[in-house]
């Protein structure tokens, strides 16, 4: 019987982390940018969770740890969308690369 | 071929497929829809970790709130904004040469490190909920509370960024 262990979870969560990675560096839209942002601290939270249950030193300070992140991604979602909105507002662009009035 | 393994690999396929087709649309509200089902999906593998309460909350917080929250700024600045091309194809390659590189590095290092065997839980444990409540509130009451400062500042805050510009003019 095949039974699902530690580095199937940890291939996931790389692969995910690698797709928002490459999401992050080449897209322009800052909306898209934000999307994989996420992704890659979902990829971070599958991590947590999987080293909770089958780390070395299984206990639950994974998944506290999980809630904690998704709380501050939730907080830096709100703030960068503001943001955003408040630069669309002054530069009518959500292009990355034509925000560079500090270059 | 066991039920876990099964739903493992369905619910990896949707994460994996999710996230892929997110980078491959060209709308952006088709992003979000697609970047849906992933967040799902993990709230699934969660559920496979016996992570209920994570589980609960990632489907409550990102395909609930973080979606939703997404198209509001899609609606918001570019009403249907198509992603043209991307970068130039000389940092596009670049990019993926990173990215492959740092994919390399990190499943040689999953591949060649001997994981510990899984600890035998206890027969009578108490719930997922349960242990997370006792656990937030004795042992992580300060970060807890330091939390709850942090989302009343990023509200704040992100109140005032958005709305500042139509007071002024």
């Amino acid at each position: 019987m095949i039974t699902v262990q530690l580095p199937s979870f940890l291939l996931v969560a790389l692969i995910l982390f690698c797709v928002g990675l490459y999401g992050a560096l080449t897209k322009r839209n800052a909306v898209v940018v934000l999307l994989s942002i996420e992704l890659m601290l979902n990829a971070v939270n599958i991590n947590l969770v999987a080293f909770s249950k089958y780390g070395l030193h299984a206990a639950i300070t994974g998944q506290i740890f999980t809630l904690f992140t998704m709380t501050v991604a939730a907080a830096e979602v709100a703030v960068g969308l503001a943001i955003l909105i408040a630069l669309y507002r002054n530069r009518e662009t959500v292009n990355v690369d034509e925000m560079d009035t500090m270059k | 071929m066991s039920g876990t393994f099964a739903a493992f690999f369905i619910l990896s396929l949707m994460t994996i497929g999710g996230a892929v087709f997110m980078i491959s649309f060209t709308r952006v509200v088709h992003m979000v829809v697609s970047l849906g089902v992933t967040f799902i999906s993990i709230a699934g593998l969660f559920i496979l970790l016996d992570a209920e309460f994570v589980a609960v909350s990632q489907i409550l917080v990102y395909s609930g709130a973080i979606s939703i929250l997404m198209l509001f700024g899609i609606m918001l600045t570019k009403h249907n904004a198509v992603e043209d091309e991307g970068s130039k194809g000389v940092n596009r390659f670049f990019a993926f040469l990173i990215v492959a590189v740092f994919f390399g590095l990190c499943f040689y290092g999953i591949q060649n490190t001997i994981w510990p065997e899984p600890a035998q839980t206890a027969p009578n444990a108490p719930s997922n909920v349960e242990q997370i409540g006792t656990e937030v509130f004795t042992k992580f009451v300060i970060p807890f509370e330091l939390l709850s400062v942090l989302l009343l500042v990023a509200l704040v805050g992100a109140i005032i960024m958005a709305k500042k510009e139509s007071d002024s003019e």
